[in-house]
């Protein structure tokens, strides 16, 4: 097989333009199978493993480390070790080429959050692989999160699905009205928005305070719903570190909020500036931090204020999963032990309250596979 | 009194010399070498000129931002001048001040100034100082409608009179400050503001030179003769926006059109004096084409001059540090 | 969110907060434009447009456009702010100041202090400032820190348009009398926005940059040019804090001080002319407070001690860029101990 094939600055999540190879995990002349991580990508928001999309020997190393690359360059090059190199030269010349010349135009083509009233109330969600048939994937962030949160998730879930990812009410771009903010006003807010852009049966994955919306909505109507899943989920158990819900809404200085988005990670290295400063400024918009304070008050208040864990049998044959980071410091992964036997549990080593940032292909393989069974 | 043919001649020379100044800086500005705010004065040339005829070098004139048509009426060189429009070394301030800040002390012109309302009070002391210093001189404060409402010049023209000083206030009404009209923002009247202070003052129309003329002369003979302050109310208009780059939105459809075509003190100047057979048509066609080659060689030579030096950064702050 | 300039976000600002609040007026010289004259109403939206359009929602009742009175306008301001209202005057450009300053400060910012704390004087003079425009001697100053010096003030310099935005609004329901700098030459420059309404705290530096071998403090448009300063230094290995104060009253000390201790250098970016300036200021503060973390000199940079000249030569000269603070970097780094 005398094939060249590229392997390009993937784009994780919408706002990222370029990236840069933090390290390279492969060196040059290695064979790699799909899903082998080749290389740490760097972005402003974070750092991630890159799996490669292909299989076969990986001839060349195009990017530097540490070198800023548009999304879409060339990184490395994989082909067959009979591909004499100044085939691989003129390969590497004409992408070149050929991107200076088009990247314009896959910059256009991005898409874009979208926003609709519920009940009176703008929700934003950002869709992607609208074009697939399959039932639609739903994901809902956590407590002070937002739709990006799934940036390294929704990109390759949409390869095969359509897959909505959401803004919960008093959070990213939807209004900061949560009435109540307990889980019966949110789940009814996500079920209210999944009605008006006419999903009218999905795969609900939450995180965290979302998994808890997730779970409610599945036992408010279940009729809508095609499998739960779990990550590192509220309403499973009473504790939570309330301390990190109450210092995330009050830290108003990165040096404030650093230590505190440090516990959602195993590797405090990847809270980024960009992260830091994403969250500070949303934390500025009129109501984000009496919204916030609301939902925290109705949700995590002396600890987990709705605990569903034992009305997980009312779901009868939806399917749910969970999936918990094993150093999870904000909900401890214990309160995943004894659920009932139908529900799968997966715990992700180096992983901690964010595995669907941290460890996000096995988080998206797990979604994949479950859905997929689920069908 | 009648001027005599030299004076007129002087008159209509320099009126045409600061609308062409004017005109053609309009075309520079267009082209972009040309840095900064510029105020334009075309149409109101015969104000500066009506008054600045009775003055020597020996008396002050302080202007406003829209400076170069006093500068010109009060002798100031038109090379020299372009050259500080266009930030040359040898500009008239050295390329320091620009138009906003154009002066030549030696010919009693204390400078275009950024500040609306900043020339009355100066006036006041540049009188004091001919007072105190008997050098029979006057001085002649110009600003517009728009600093007719500045504390600073309705304080002067209570200080002027209080002290009594040979200081002329003359009020250039051009209708607008910026885009704001003065019937929209003067409250009263300009003519009885002064006499509220006991000062004497006379509305004029600005278009007609003679008008202008008789005016001043009365007012700086006043003055002079140690009669005290008087005001001058001068109705004018201005052909340009405000500052280059003013869109004019504000001006009613036609407007500056119709002025142009009726209202030019220039043209008016030209038919009083021919038809009344003063001065012959060859004779003032003469006189534009000196001033036309005049402003063209004031570009010309600002174009070519050269930038101040770095080391001139740093100097003329103070006289001595 | 979508990428507004810095006249949009101050716009926007106003607006938002006009909406919310109907005791929010604006006043200025042509803030709304052509009032008495025969053509367009808004005609102007302020001398560089920055308030365009509101005169078209709110009104002449609200946005109010003066006669050339600094002084009556400005003291009209702090009089019905002291009565009621919350009314932002525009002093058109801060050189002006001249003509009303007896308003903004004997008057305006002494009322609470005076009246044993009984006034409320919740009013915002927006006022532009700086070199650059060719604007000569009588329309370039920096003259904030005249007004920091002045006690019962407070004193916003954003830079950049999302600063602005969120510091605007936060002036506005401020119940403090602030004077509100803008940057002439940023109106024009573009950054990502927030559609709704936020605010920035007083007083809370940001670190526009973040490094451990010295700090830069910079204020206002400085800020851009200590950036990027800053990114030329960090591709020769030299990595720079940059603190962006915001606001020069209150100031962040605190923030000051942590950076200064962290790096043990200091290099301040002050476009005000040098003496008695913030850099003086700031230099002051670190040399009383954390004399012992220096490692090298203070090195401040600043125009010299001149009027702000006209010719462009002359004004490129004259305001600081960003060679002269690689330079002054460099120096400091350089710097040998006892
Ligand atoms: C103290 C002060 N306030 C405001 C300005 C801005 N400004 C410059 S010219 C002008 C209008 C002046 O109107 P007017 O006095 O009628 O003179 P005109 O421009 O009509 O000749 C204004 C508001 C200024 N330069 N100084």
């Amino acid at each position: 097989m005398n094939q060249i094939v590229a392997i390009t600055m993937p784009k994780f999540g919408l706002s990222m333009t370029e990236g840069k190879i933090a390290s390279w995990a492969r060196p040059e002349g290695t064979k790699i199978a799909v899903g082998d991580e080749i290389a740490d990508i760097e972005t402003t928001k974070i750092t991630n493993a890159y799996e490669s999309p292909v299989a076969g020997v990986l001839r060349r190393h195009v990017a530097h480390e540490q070198e800023d690359l548009p999304v879409g360059a060339l990184i490395a090059v994989v082909a067959d070790p009979a591909v004499p190199d100044a085939e691989i030269d003129a390969f590497v010349e004409r992408f070149r080429a050929e991107f200076a010349t088009r990247a314009p135009e896959a910059e256009a083509a991005a898409p874009e959050p979208r926003t609709v009233e519920v009940h009176g109330r703008p929700m934003r969600y950002l869709e992607l692989g609208a074009e697939h048939e399959e039932r639609p994937i739903v994901l809902i962030h956590g407590f002070g999160g937002d739709l990006n949160n799934w940036l390294f998730v929704q990109p390759g879930l949409a390869e095969r699905n359509r897959v909505i990812a959401l803004d919960l009410p008093g959070h990213g771009g939807s209004g900061r009205q949560v009435g109540a903010g307990d889980l019966g006003t949110l789940s009814a807010a996500v079920a209210g928005l999944l009605d008006s852009i006419d999903v009218p049966k999905a795969h609900l994955v939450g995180h965290s305070l979302g998994a808890a919306v997730a779970l409610r909505t599945a036992l408010d109507r279940p009729a809508h719903v095609a499998s739960v899943t779990l990550v590192c989920p509220a309403g499973l158990g009473t504790e939570i570190d309330e301390a990190f819900t109450q210092d995330f809404i009050t830290a108003s200085r990165r040096k404030q909020l650093e230590p505190v988005l440090a516990k959602l990670f195993v590797d405090a290295g990847l809270v980024s500036r960009d992260m830091m400063e994403d969250l500070l400024r949303f934390k500025r918009l009129d109501g984000a931090r009496e919204a916030l304070t609301a939902i925290q008050n109705a949700n995590f208040a002396g600890g987990q204020r709705e605990v569903l864990r034992g009305r997980l049998g009312e779901l009868g044959d939806i399917p749910v999963q969970v999936i918990w980071g094993a150093e999870d410091r904000i909900i401890p992964p214990q309160q995943a032990e004894g659920l009932p036997a139908g529900v799968a549990v997966h715990v992700l080593p180096g992983a901690g309250h964010m595995p669907h940032m941290e460890k996000a292909a096995d988080v998206s393989r797990l979604i994949q596979a479950f859905v997929a069974r689920a069908m | 009194m009648q001027l005599n043919h030299e004076e007129l001649r002087r008159a209509y020379r320099t009126m045409r010399l600061i609308r062409d100044f004017e005109e053609r800086l309009h075309l520079e500005f267009a082209t972009g070498e040309i840095p900064g705010f510029v105020h334009l004065y075309a149409g109101e040339e015969a104000s500066a000129v009506g008054v600045c005829m009775h003055l020597t070098d020996k008396d002050s004139i302080a202007s406003t931002h829209r400076g170069h048509g006093h500068c010109i009426a009060k002798g100031c060189d038109t090379d020299a001048m372009m050259k500080e429009i266009y930030g040359r070394k040898e500009g008239l301030c050295g390329g320091k001040g620009g138009s906003m800040h154009i002066a030549d002390l030696s010919k009693g012109m204390l400078g275009a100034n950024g500040i609306v309302g900043g020339g009355p009070p100066l006036i006041c002391g540049a009188a004091l100082t001919a007072k105190v210093l008997q050098t029979g001189g006057v001085a002649v404060a110009f600003y517009g409608d728009g600093a007719s409402n500045q504390g600073t010049t309705l304080e002067s023209l209570n200080l002027a009179k209080v002290w009594d000083l040979p200081a002329i206030f003359v009020c250039e009404d051009n209708g607008y400050a910026e885009s704001t009209s003065s019937s929209y923002a003067v409250a009263g009247s300009q003519i009885e503001r002064a006499r509220g202070f006991g000062i004497p003052a006379e509305e004029v129309d600005g278009f007609d030179f003679f008008a202008v003329h008789d005016a001043a002369r009365t007012a700086i003979e006043r003055a002079r003769a140690g009669g005290g302050p008087s005001m001058i109310h001068v109705r004018l208009s201005r052909y340009y926006g405000h500052f280059e780059g003013d869109g004019m939105t504000y001006r009613g459809a036609g407007e500056v059109e119709a002025l142009r075509a009726k209202e030019d003190c220039l043209k008016r100047f030209r038919t009083r004096v021919t038809e009344a057979a003063l001065l012959p048509a060859a004779e003032l066609d003469e006189i534009d084409r000196a001033a036309a080659d005049q402003i063209e060689s004031a570009v010309q030579n600002a174009k070519k001059a050269k930038p101040p030096t770095e080391a001139d950064l740093l100097t003329d702050a103070y006289v001595a540090y | 969110m979508s990428r507004k300039s810095f006249r949009q976000a101050i716009n926007e600002a106003l607006r938002q907060e006009m909406r919310r609040d109907p005791r929010v007026v604006i006043m200025g010289e042509d803030v709304a434009g052509g009032a008495g004259s025969p053509g367009e109403d808004d005609a102007w939206g302020g001398v560089l447009g920055v308030t365009k359009g509101l005169v078209g929602e709110f009104g002449r009742q609200r946005v109010l456009d003066t006669p050339l009175s600094e002084s009556a306008y400005v003291g009209a301001a702090a009089g019905a702010a002291a009565t009621g209202l919350r009314p932002v005057a525009e002093l058109m450009f801060v050189d002006f100041i001249g003509v009303c300053f007896d308003q903004i400060f004997n008057q305006a910012a002494k009322f609470r202090y005076m009246f044993g704390g009984h006034a409320v004087t919740p009013m915002v003079v927006r006022t532009m400032y700086g070199a650059g425009f060719r604007a000569a001697s009588q329309h370039s100053q920096c003259l904030y820190p005249i007004v920091t010096h002045i006690p019962g003030l407070k004193v916003v310099i954003p830079s950049s348009a999302y600063e602005a935005k969120g510091l605007l609004i936060q002036a506005i329901r401020d119940d403090d009398p602030v004077i509100f700098f803008e940057n002439k030459v940023q109106y024009d420059q573009e950054e990502e926005v927030p559609d709704d309404p936020y605010t920035i705290p007083f007083g809370e530096a940001n670190l526009t940059r973040e490094g451990d071998d010295l700090t830069i403090v910079a204020f206002g448009r400085m800020v851009q040019v200590a950036n990027e300063a800053a990114d030329r230094l960090a591709r020769d290995g030299i990595s720079c804090n940059v603190v962006d104060p915001r606001t020069t009253s209150p100031l962040d000390t605190g923030t000051i001080l942590d950076c200064v201790a962290d790096t043990g250098r200091l290099v301040i970016v002050d476009e005000a002319s040098p003496r008695c300036n913030m850099a003086t200021d700031v230099s002051a503060l670190v040399a009383q407070e954390a004399f012992d973390a220096l490692k090298a000199p203070i090195r401040m940079v600043c125009p010299p001690h001149v009027p702000v000249p006209f010719a462009p030569n002359l004004e490129d000269l004259y305001v600081p860029n960003a060679d002269r603070v690689e330079a002054a970097v460099r120096a400091v780094m350089r710097h040998q101990g006892r």
